[in-house]
């Protein structure tokens, strides 16, 4: 095989790593910082439908890609709200209302395209690509890498944020209590409400980006249900990560480059049918998590309600 | 067995009643079944009201979409058999569902199970059909749907068993997969030779399972309707399903009382898969004699509205899975009159659901417990503590 | 009255034990009580927790609040510290009327709390689980933290490791934080919630150390407790709940001026009312509870026989080493500890919840180490567990489906596969008829019964069809008094009259000594020893639960 075709692959499964990954990453930053704080966000793909749908729309009347991003993240957070309400505040069953955010936003975000757009699915400038003095010039992952739309630097600019938040700060260490042991945080003066309601509006933000994404700068249109799976993905790239930023970053763009794996694979010849493709990510989740079984941790307190003096 | 059933839906209907007088102690007992009836439709009502309201604000006229509904899938002498005949793999999935409800396991795969199942049977339908009695052919066809649906669970069961892994995750994954096996089966393998689009051979109409003399209705409806009230039985009155209900309650005490938990939870997932299976067998063989790609009808998530909604409760599912046949098979007629997408109808549960946790909450604040185990009929007594 | 003025209270991390003002005024005789409740009330569905409660706690002496379970002492607590609010009556602190809505506003103003249940969170380290809630920025200011542990540490007396996970620490280190945590923004009265209860005599006594210094120091200490000797050691107040209502409450001069069994005869007159005389014998009441001896004449046949057994260790589990006990016909064996050294692998390993790593458990001679739980319970070894709530029963089926819970399928309760009611009414009936359990009916959903009666639930299932050998793990945590009694009661009946054997673990050593004829102690997953019951053998085995000598 020619090294031209090597490097042709190469880059297409990086930068395709990148395109099918960002989503992820963004979901799977959401569910961390949920997850840290005891809220089992099982409706983040919902959240992510939401965003996806509501970026499309407005980076399509704008023809702001940026202002598209931002709406996203905040219909992903009005979604979170219910998450709010329902879990924090009333102290709901999680999984329930998770599964119900699911449904109602898949069928929600389904039923407003169909009746804005019908049948056609209008497509999105692609958003222009931002290189990076000198590191764009390196052979073969210097473009793929280095030559990104500017949020994909945003992203990982969040990655670090993240890592810092969690690692350094007050604001960090209340959460990760709020998912431990809700009641010492309360003990210890700071309001459990007020913590897990943060984090699950951080994580519907962080979804709904993800969505917007997978929306504006992944397919440049929407198409109902078009996540496929990237919101549970996120949640097991979640739980694997246990809260290292890092970890959630490098899972993120393996589970991306299965996906993109099909894609290279077809550019040297190799052709592999559709549904390989689309099964390819969820086999490597179960995999992982067969081989990994024993090291997802998961907060003790994730998933259970906070009710002061009921132990 | 007939007798025991008879007597349990007298005594179901009671322990409803009692439940909720208990729920809402202090409230005259005669408005107790109000009470109740209420705890059941106040989320649909609820979701049907918010879903009017998004009609209104898309400009379509609601009473038009919901007159459609009932009109087609009630008042129409074919609309009101397609949605009996829609009840059938509904009953059987929801069936499969409390059995793993009640056992605490949380099969979301269901539609993976479905579809994988459904495919196998459409690919060996035809051959079998041709070469064997029509009896036997369904026997082994439906034996198959079993065997596949039960094993596509084994994954997340043994991982969920053995590790303790989520199997919300595991069971969701493995939808997937089996989503995209079943297309690859059906492009491959199973694929007719005789048409454009990629799908299987076709079960000839009169080869399809025997009708319900008189009308449409295939006799799949009656064996889902046994498989209903023998998961009530088996559920309330034998030593499986309260070893079952154990487990669901309260996963240490199985341990203490002995029970074997990993068993239970593989044996309990594997049934519930079976149901599914089964669901998808009857759905084939006595609708649609064949299975396009891309085919995936996503019965599954809706149904976890109606499970919860009927408590667990095998007999009460009955009347809501009508319910929701009624709006599936109505809502599809009217949401091509109104130009939108059979989604709405998903949204639709997905808010009855959300309601769902909503008054429950409200009913909890007089009496504690919630959907997952104040469907234990009998086990209702006094609200609150004696001391 | 001024009313709700919130007084300011400046955080004083750094001069909290030099606190000028406040020794001064401790010393310079009378000023205002550094708490004050007047009249309090709090009321839950179906019990009135706190009736009029009126108590003063003043700067520099240890204030004991007295009183069994139930009788109000924690509700009293959690609303001097924002977890309740109350439903009438004030609170004042330093004089001034103040509203504690949340503990945020607890700590600003100078109470700090250590709990009963322990709030350290086990994957922190002490260092964060002390930083929790103070933070004012943003970023974690870890080198003011170390400074301000090292300042604590000095004063204290104490040796801490700021990154140690909290998991890692003994309990009563792990108490320790806790004191210092509820210091930690200078609070000026100390809550302590039943803090010996998971401790050893020998960590009581630096407890005591450490709150005479705080004393000394000039901070008001509130001591919540339900043991009587506790009182009579550290109070320089003593004050008495019962049912909801301070029954009893005697100030310094009384308490500095009467004997000791003087002040004890008040006390027991007071929390057990005219009839109280007959209740004296109660380990609770009974000052320095020691051992009895132990019986005579019983069958030197073992029934129960733990070969080296050992049990792995689950995640923060010390698990079992190597234990080998010896359990006869009739004997009660106590087995004492401090709380986490294994009690409950050991308890669950002769049960069979566990499997054995190495060793063998014989029952009459017989090994059982591959039986199932199943089958050692139809073989008569039986286990009252020490999590009735989260174990023992399932809260959401009926008190009779929960007392044939270790008979699911058998005979006579199902017959051909099929469960058979009258059958199990039957025997639920005769079991809540002999086991006093109260509840409507035996219909009635578990979960609604109180904690008396669950246990009483477990006992009667455990206890009923032909006993041989029963391992109870902590029967009588948390019951009032009158259900301890009983308990204790029906296992001592249990093992002298009908022969069954009982291996008692529990923490509560005056339980252990009120019933065992000979003790064993379980410290890291090991025995250190076992000893003959006697009149004075608790010193030794508080040393033992140190890890002490390993003779006998």
């Amino acid at each position: 095989m020619s090294d031209m075709l090597t490097a042709a692959f190469l880059s297409a499964l990086i930068s395709g790593g990148i395109l099918a990954g960002m989503p992820l990453l963004f979901a799977s930053l959401g569910e961390t910082i949920s997850e840290r704080g005891g809220v089992l966000n099982i409706g983040l793909e919902g959240m992510m439908l939401m965003g996806g749908y509501t970026g499309f729309v407005v980076t399509l009347y704008s023809q702001s890609h940026w202002l598209g991003l931002l709406a996203g993240a905040g219909a992903g957070l009005i979604t979170a709200l219910l998450m709010v309400v329902f879990c924090v505040r009333l102290g709901l069953d999680q999984i329930v209302v998770g599964i119900a955010i699911l449904i109602a936003a898949g069928g929600f975000t389904s039923v407003l395209q169909r009746a804005q757009f019908g049948t056609t699915y209008p497509r999105l400038d692609a958003m222009s690509a931002v290189e990076i003095p000198l590191f764009a010039k390196i052979p073969v992952i210097g473009s793929s890498l280095f030559a990104q739309p500017a949020i994909v630097y945003v992203g990982f600019a969040l990655v670090a944020v993240l890592h810092w938040v969690l690692r350094s700060t007050n604001m960090g260490l209340n959460l990760r209590a709020a998912g431990e042991k809700p009641e010492a945080l309360d003990a210890a003066g700071v309001s459990v409400t007020a913590v897990r309601s943060i984090a699950a509006l951080s994580a519907g933000a962080f979804a709904g980006l993800g969505g917007a994404y997978m929306s504006i700068v992944g397919a440049g249109i929407f198409v109902p249900f078009m996540t496929h799976g990237a919101g549970f993905i996120g949640i097991v790239i979640a739980m694997l990560g246990r809260g290292r930023a890092l970890w959630v970053v490098i899972g993120s763009f393996l589970f991306g480059m299965s996906v993109s794996l099909t894609t290279a694979l077809q550019l040297v010849g190799i052709t592999v049918p559709i549904d390989v493709v689309n099964m390819l990510p969820f086999v490597a989740v179960l995999v992982v998590l067969v081989i990994f079984a024993r090291q997802a941790y998961l907060p003790a307190a994730l998933g259970l309600p906070y009710k002061r003096g009921i132990r | 067995m007939v007798a025991t059933v008879v007597t349990d839906v007298v005594s179901t209907s009671r322990a409803v009643v009692r439940g909720a007088s208990a729920a809402k102690a202090g409230t005259s007992a005669r408005w107790a079944w109000l009470w109740s009836l209420g705890q059941a439709i106040g989320p649909i009502l609820l979701a049907l009201l918010v879903s009017a309201a998004l009609l209104l604000v898309l400009g379509k006229n609601p009473l038009t979409f919901y007159r459609d509904i009932v009109s087609q899938g009630l008042f129409n002498k074919g609309g009101i058999q397609d949605t009996a005949i829609r009840m059938a793999p509904l009953l059987l999935m929801a069936s499969g569902l409390i059995v793993a409800f009640r056992a605490n396991i949380w099969n979301i795969g269901g539609d993976g199970q479905f579809l994988l199942a459904a495919a196998l049977v459409a690919g060996a339908g035809p051959p079998l059909i041709g070469a064997l009695p029509n009896a036997l052919a369904f026997v082994i066809l439906c034996v198959t749907a079993v065997v596949v649906g039960g094993g596509w669970t084994v994954v997340p069961a043994y991982l969920k068993a053995r590790y303790g892994l989520n199997e919300i995750i595991t069971s969701l994954m493995m939808t997937f997969v089996g989503v995209n096996f079943a297309n690859l089966l059906i492009k491959g393998p199973f694929r007719s030779t005789t048409t454009q689009v990629p799908q299987t051979d076709v079960i000839p109409f009169k080869e399809l399972l025997p009708r319900i003399p008189g009308t449409r209705i295939h006799v799949g409806l009656v064996l889902a309707l046994i498989a209903v009230f023998a998961v009530h039985y088996v559920m309330t009155r034998t030593a499986f399903g309260l070893k079952l209900r154990v487990l669901g309650a309260n996963p240490r005490a199985a341990a203490h009382a002995g029970l074997s938990i990993p068993r239970l939870t593989i044996v309990g997932f594997m049934l519930s898969g079976a149901f599914m299976g089964l669901a998808a067998a009857v759905e084939v063989l006595g609708v649609w004699g064949y299975v396009r790609a891309d085919w995936n009808p996503n019965f599954g998530l809706p149904l976890f509205a109606l499970v919860f909604l009927a408590r667990l409760n095998a007999l009460a599912v009955i009347p809501l899975v009508g319910f929701y046949a009624v709006i599936s098979m109505g809502g599809h007629f009217a949401a091509r009159q109104a130009a939108l997408p059979d989604d709405f109808m998903l949204m639709i549960v997905g808010l009855i659901l959300l309601f769902m946790t909503l008054t429950e909450y409200l009913a909890g604040r007089s009496e504690r417990g919630g959907y997952l185990s104040a469907g234990l009929k009998k086990a209702l007594g006094k609200g609150g503590g004696d001391e | 009255m001024t009313n709700g003025t919130p007084t300011h209270i400046e955080t004083m991390t750094s001069d909290l034990l030099q606190a000028d003002g406040v020794r001064a005024g401790a010393t310079a005789g009378p000023i205002g009580p550094a708490v004050e409740v007047r009249e309090v009330s709090k009321a839950f569905p179906g019990v009135v927790a706190n009736d009029r409660v009126s108590l003063a706690f003043h700067h520099g002496e240890v204030h004991c609040v007295l009183g069994e379970n139930g009788a109000g002492k924690s509700t009293l607590m959690n609303i001097l510290s924002g977890m309740y609010k109350p439903d009438s009556g004030a609170v004042m602190v330093e004089g001034r009327e103040v509203t504690i809505d949340s503990p945020r506003r607890a700590i600003e103003l100078g109470i700090g709390t250590v709990y009963q249940h322990p709030t350290l969170i086990p994957v922190f380290t002490v260092l964060e689980n002390l930083m929790l809630g103070e933070g004012v920025g943003v970023r974690l200011d870890v080198e003011a933290g170390l400074r301000a542990l090292d300042r604590f540490a000095k004063t204290l007396g104490l040796e801490v490791d700021p990154h140690a996970p909290a998991s890692r620490l003994a309990l009563g280190q792990q108490q320790q934080i806790e004191i210092i945590k509820a210091l930690w923004s200078g609070s000026k009265v100390l809550i302590l919630d039943e803090p010996t209860s998971m401790l050893t005599p020998q960590g009581i006594e630096e407890l005591e150390k450490v709150i005479s210094q705080l004393r000394d120091e000039g901070l008001a200490i509130i001591f919540i407790t339900h043991k009587l000797h506790e009182a009579l050691d550290l109070g320089d107040t003593v004050s008495i709940l019962r049912g909801g209502r301070v029954v009893g409450s005697w100030g310094p001069d009384v308490v500095k001026t009467k004997s000791r069994s003087e002040m004890q005869a008040l006390i027991v007159g007071a929390m057990f009312g005219e009839g109280g005389g007959s209740l004296e014998d109660v380990a609770e009441v009974r000052d320095g509870v020691t051992g009895r001896a132990r019986r005579r004449g019983l069958p030197p046949e073992p029934v129960l026989e733990l070969v080296k057994v050992s049990v792995e260790a689950l995640r923060g589990e010390v698990g079992v080493h190597e234990v080998d006990l010896t359990l006869r016909r009739g004997e009660i064996l106590g087995v004492a500890g401090v709380d986490g050294n294994g009690q409950r692998e050991l308890a669950e390993v002769i049960a069979g919840q566990r499997s054995v790593v190495g060793g063998d458990i014989r029952l009459c001679g017989e090994s059982i180490a591959r039986a199932g739980v199943g089958r050692r319970q139809s073989l008569g070894l039986r286990y009252v567990t020490d999590d009735r709530i989260g174990e023992g029963t399932v809260g959401t089926l009926s008190v009779g489906l929960n007392l044939i819970l270790k008979r699911i399928g058998e005979e006579p309760f199902w017959r051909g596969g099929r469960i058979r009611e009258e059958a199990i009414d039957q025997a639920a009936c005769d079991l809540v008829e002999g086991f006093d359990i109260r509840t409507p009916g035996t219909e009635t959903r578990c979960g609604t019964l109180s904690g008396g009666n669950l246990q009483k639930v477990v006992l009667a299932r455990e206890l009923s069809f032909d006993p041989k050998v029963v391992v109870y793990n902590k029967p009588t945590y948390g019951l009032d008094l009158k259900t301890t009694l009983a308990v204790r009661d029906r296992i001592r009946d249990l093992a002298e009259s009908a022969g069954v054997a009982a291996l008692l673990i529990s923490t509560d050593l005056e339980e252990i000594l009120d019933l065992s004829d000979r003790i064993a102690v379980l410290f890291r997953g090991r025995i250190t020893g076992i000893v003959d019951n006697a009149p004075g053998v608790e010193r030794h085995v508080g040393e033992l639960m140190l890890g002490g000598d390993r003779g006998d």
